[in-house]
């Protein structure tokens, strides 16, 4: 099958510091794909690359198997490429529509419209005129979504739809996806909140230090797997009396085992696994 | 001269500090440059207005509607060149670089023209006034000019809030990388709200030039300093804030010049570093703004 | 790897090799050259009035004076990040103490570190007003306090108005005076540079140096950068200061115009630009091309300051560390140790450093 948004050995630089070691994913048509790693891990600047912001010091970027690598930002939102940002960033002084009808600038031919965007989320129709900087969090974080879907894309970029969000409204954003997929979107997600990630995607991938360590189907991850992948060392090195900061090494399938970050799971194992 | 007098004159010309104003408060909002070639790029456009009227033998106030198209146009083209090549190596090189050009424009107009005055000449309408009771005196000129800058800042005022393109220009400049990410050319939307300063700096040199004489170095001698001064008083962010900036400046001036002749231009200054100790942002300017 | 199909697991690696392997010095071999070679000039140019006719040493006075001012405006821009367009406030107001307190009868040399001073103190209520602005804001606001110091002394007709004043009790013969003006320029622009070389040295270049690369790292990282600021600030007015004051004795004769005009901020910023702003040696550099290019442009004025002013924006562009920057870049060599170089394991003199990337 092939990919519909491929990277291949993407190298990127921040100064002298290279924040990604040639990393290479593809993501197929109709799925969606997550990314984790800890803090400074690439997660943010490999969705930056892809999106036009950072320029890569070696490797490309393919969409439907064009490279468009050397697309500006807002020729890959044409071609549809469209990411939402870490952080919303809506325009303050915008209102809620205008932010929208900016999201149209080069929009593709498709299902999405302003009107589309305002059935998906009811509340937004009345609040339509405020602006942007008066919204909640959550609000903002679904004009952000919005603005990204007025521009039909092909592949939607998600990065960090959780940070700051309180754990019910993260949950009800993501919701959403099923019905995004449906309309043809194909996503590739960024999440600092693991449970969240394992839980919507198809697919998972762990970057330690610009570097992809572990991937695969979120079923067949143990949760020791992940955990090394993630912190780069193991429970027991890391504090040395054995037990294991999640539910031991080979215990249930990690999608059961991992605590939801509202904390509403299992508590953790005393004395810890093999 | 009564006090009423010199706010009534303070008003009128404020309404053409506001004019020049306004380009630079834009280029400064949207894309964080502060052209130090302003006051000088109206000179220029004062001096091409005269060039027209003496080879194309138009009334006056025809100069306007073809200097300031061409000078929309040298905005945009100067942006996409020049200064997004600056912009792309920091604020610093844009301050340089600007600065740059203001010298070089002021020594080619030294070189090529001369150091003597000049003024447009519009006939009797630069003198010609009326009376309000028996110390007020008001010249059409600087009515009209006032009346021009309101309509002009109505306009930008419309073209920024309703328009895709003022849409665009707000959006770009809250946040240039979200519009990129939008699906915007954040470097074609500088490219307008570039044009856009030309042209009221263009519109508001001529009519500078009709009012007062001109010299290749008043441009960075005095006009760039007003501009800012009045952007400053005003406030950065608010149309009617630099409006305000630009009819108290001239207040001050006026109030100024009411003390003695030569202090008129130190008035204004004295008011704005005033504004600059007690309330950095203007009068109707957002507080981070500075 | 777990070897079940459709997982792909890597072992996170670490890079290897030790710090150990590599050296950091602050100098090369070429900078021992470099040090030798600058006293053996400044003990020539001391020489030079018993070696050479006036016309040459008013030509060196006025280097001399234009690389002061250079040297000042690449520590407030180049270092610290204060984009000034208004340095001529404390030309023009070095010149004018100098002229006070000649008027009461000091020696006009003796008033050079006067000058100095005042203009370090007046720059502290000025610093105190402009410390909080954003760049732009920050270097028209300087260009507008040089006006309102222009306008104001204008004012004070005690000093000459607007017509000027003659500097007094500098009763001594033109060659004396040639040499004396000459050696105290001499004297100010080594002692500037020399302040300059060993601040940069000192903890208060680490934060410049910092402040110059980054500036909001620097903050992110807690130097003290407002406090580092206002010290450069003041540095530089005292500079200018003293520059001004050799303006005011070398031309015997001061006006407001000519004292406060911004065309000392053109040469300024013109001279550091093509040089190349942010290193010891471009200032100097570029004070000597501007002399070059004075001799070679015969018509001054107006032709001379429109190419200065075409390289300046090109070199500002598309080489911003000026002329030095591509000579240094390509032979990897500082002629002021204030930086470090670093040395891969088992390299010694006869090799070269490890290239610094910048930004």
């Amino acid at each position: 099958m092939t990919a519909l948004l491929e990277v291949r050995d993407l190298s990127v630089h921040h100064g002298q510091l290279q924040a990604l070691h040639e990393v290479s994913l593809a993501v197929p048509a109709g799925a969606v794909h997550a990314m984790i790693g800890a803090n400074g891990a690439g997660k943010s600047t490999l969705l930056r690359t892809i999106a036009g912001l950072h320029r890569p010091t070696s490797g490309s970027i393919l969409l439907d198997g064009t490279g468009v690598t050397a697309l500006r930002p807002e020729q890959r939102v044409a071609a549809g490429v469209v990411m939402v940002p870490e952080g919303r960033r809506l325009f303050p002084s915008l209102t809620v529509e205008e932010n929208l009808v900016v999201g149209t600038t080069s929009a593709r031919q498709g299902p999405w419209t302003i009107q589309s965007v305002y059935d998906l989320f009811d509340w937004m129709r009345d609040r339509r005129g405020q602006h942007a900087a008066q919204l909640s969090g959550g609000e903002q974080q679904a004009v952000a979504l919005g603005r990204a879907l007025v521009a039909n894309p092909r592949v939607l970029l998600l990065d960090e739809l959780s940070l700051g969000l309180a754990p019910v409204v993260v949950r009800r954003i993501y919701a959403l996806l099923p019905r995004l997929l449906e309309s043809g979107v194909t996503v590739l997600v960024v999440e600092q909140d693991v449970s969240q990630a394992l839980a919507v995607a198809s697919r998972l991938h762990c970057l330690l230090e610009g570097r992809i360590v572990l991937a695969g189907q979120p079923a067949e991850l143990t949760p020791a797997q992940i955990e090394i992948a993630y912190f780069g060392q193991t429970a027991r090195g890391r504090n040395g009396n054995g037990r294991s900061g999640i539910n031991g090494e080979s215990g249930p399938p990690v999608s059961a085992a991992i605590q939801p970050a509202d904390g509403t799971g299992q508590q953790e194992a005393p004395g810890g696994g093999a | 001269m009564s006090w009423v007098d010199a706010v009534i004159q303070g008003i009128l010309i404020g309404g053409l500090y506001a004019l020049f104003a306004c380009g630079l408060s834009l280029m400064f909002g949207v894309m964080n440059v502060v052209n130090l070639a302003h006051g000088d790029l109206a000179v220029v456009a004062a001096y091409v207005a005269l060039g027209v009227i003496a080879v194309t033998h138009v009334p006056a106030v025809w100069a306007f509607l073809i200097v300031v198209p061409i000078f929309a146009a040298l905005g945009y083209v100067l942006q996409r060149t020049l200064l997004q090549a600056a912009l792309n190596r920091g604020v610093r090189t844009t301050l340089l670089v600007t600065f740059g050009l203001s010298v070089v424009i002021e020594n080619g107009l030294l070189q090529f023209l001369s150091a003597n005055s000049h003024s447009i000449n519009i006939g009797s309408l630069v003198s010609d006034s009326f009376s309000i009771g028996s110390q007020i005196t008001i010249a059409y000129l600087n009515l009209a000019i006032l009346v021009a800058a309101v309509i002009v800042l109505l306009g930008l005022q419309y073209f920024l809030s309703s328009t895709q393109n003022g849409r665009l220009i707000r959006a770009v400049a809250d946040d240039p990388e979200a519009a990129q990410i939008s699906g915007v050319s954040y470097r074609h939307v500088f490219g307008i709200a570039a044009a856009i300063a030309f042209g009221t700096v263009a519109l508001a040199g001529i009519a500078f030039g009709m009012f007062s004489q001109f010299d290749p170095s008043i441009g960075s001698d005095q006009l760039l300093l007003f501009a800012f001064e009045a952007v400053v008083i005003g406030g950065l962010g608010s149309l009617w804030g630099t409006l305000g900036g630009g009819i108290l400046l001239g207040i001050a001036q006026e109030i100024g010049a009411n003390f003695r002749p030569a202090d008129q231009v130190l008035a204004g200054q004295l008011l704005f570093l005033l504004i600059l100790a007690v309330r950095p942002h203007g009068l109707a300017g957002r507080r981070e703004a500075t | 790897m777990s070897g079940r199909p459709g997982i792909e697991a890597t072992a996170p690696t670490r890079p290897e090799g030790g710090a150990a392997a590599v050296r950091v010095t602050r100098s090369r071999r070429s900078t021992l050259w470099a040090g030798i070679a600058a006293i053996v000039v400044v003990i020539v140019l001391c020489y030079l009035p018993y070696l050479v006719y006036t016309g040459t040493t008013n030509q060196l006075i006025q280097f001399f004076m234009l690389l002061t001012m250079a040297t000042m405006w690449n520590l407030l821009a180049g270092y610290a990040g204060l984009v000034s367009v208004g340095q001529q406030a404390f030309i023009g107001l070095g010149a004018y103490v100098v002229l006070i307190l000649a008027d009461h009868g000091a020696n006009a040399y003796l008033a050079i570190p006067a000058a100095t001073i005042g203009c370090a103190a007046i720059g502290l209520p000025i610093w105190w007003l402009v410390s909080r602005l954003r760049r732009g804001y920050f270097a028209i606001t300087m260009w507008v306090v040089a006006s309102v110091c222009e306008l104001i002394i204008i004012q004070i007709s005690a000093l000459g108005g607007g017509t000027g004043a003659a500097l007094q009790g500098l009763n001594l013969s033109p060659t004396l005076l040639n040499a004396y003006t000459y050696w105290a320029s001499l004297a100010v622009a080594v002692i500037v540079i020399a302040t300059v070389y060993f601040l940069l040295r000192s903890p208060v270049g680490l934060v410049l140096t910092a402040i110059r690369d980054d500036e909001a790292g620097a903050r992110s990282v807690g130097a003290r950068v407002a406090r580092t600021q206002r010290l450069v600030f003041l540095v530089a007015a005292a500079g200018c200061g003293a520059a001004g004051a050799l303006y005011i004795i070398s031309s015997q004769f001061v006006v407001p115009t000519a004292a406060f005009s911004v065309q000392w901020s053109a040469e300024m910023i013109f001279i550091t630009i093509i040089g190349g702003i942010g290193t010891i040696e471009g200032p100097i550099l570029g004070t000597i091309v501007f002399y070059v290019l004075q001799q070679s442009i015969a018509q001054y004025g107006t032709w001379y300051f429109i190419v200065l002013g075409l390289m300046a924006m090109v070199i500002a562009i598309f080489a911003p560390h000026g002329l030095w920057g591509l000579i240094s870049d390509r032979l990897g060599i500082r002629l002021f140790p204030v930086g470090y170089y670093l040395w891969p394991a088992g390299t010694g003199p006869r090799h070269r450093p490890v290239p610094v990337r910048r930004g």
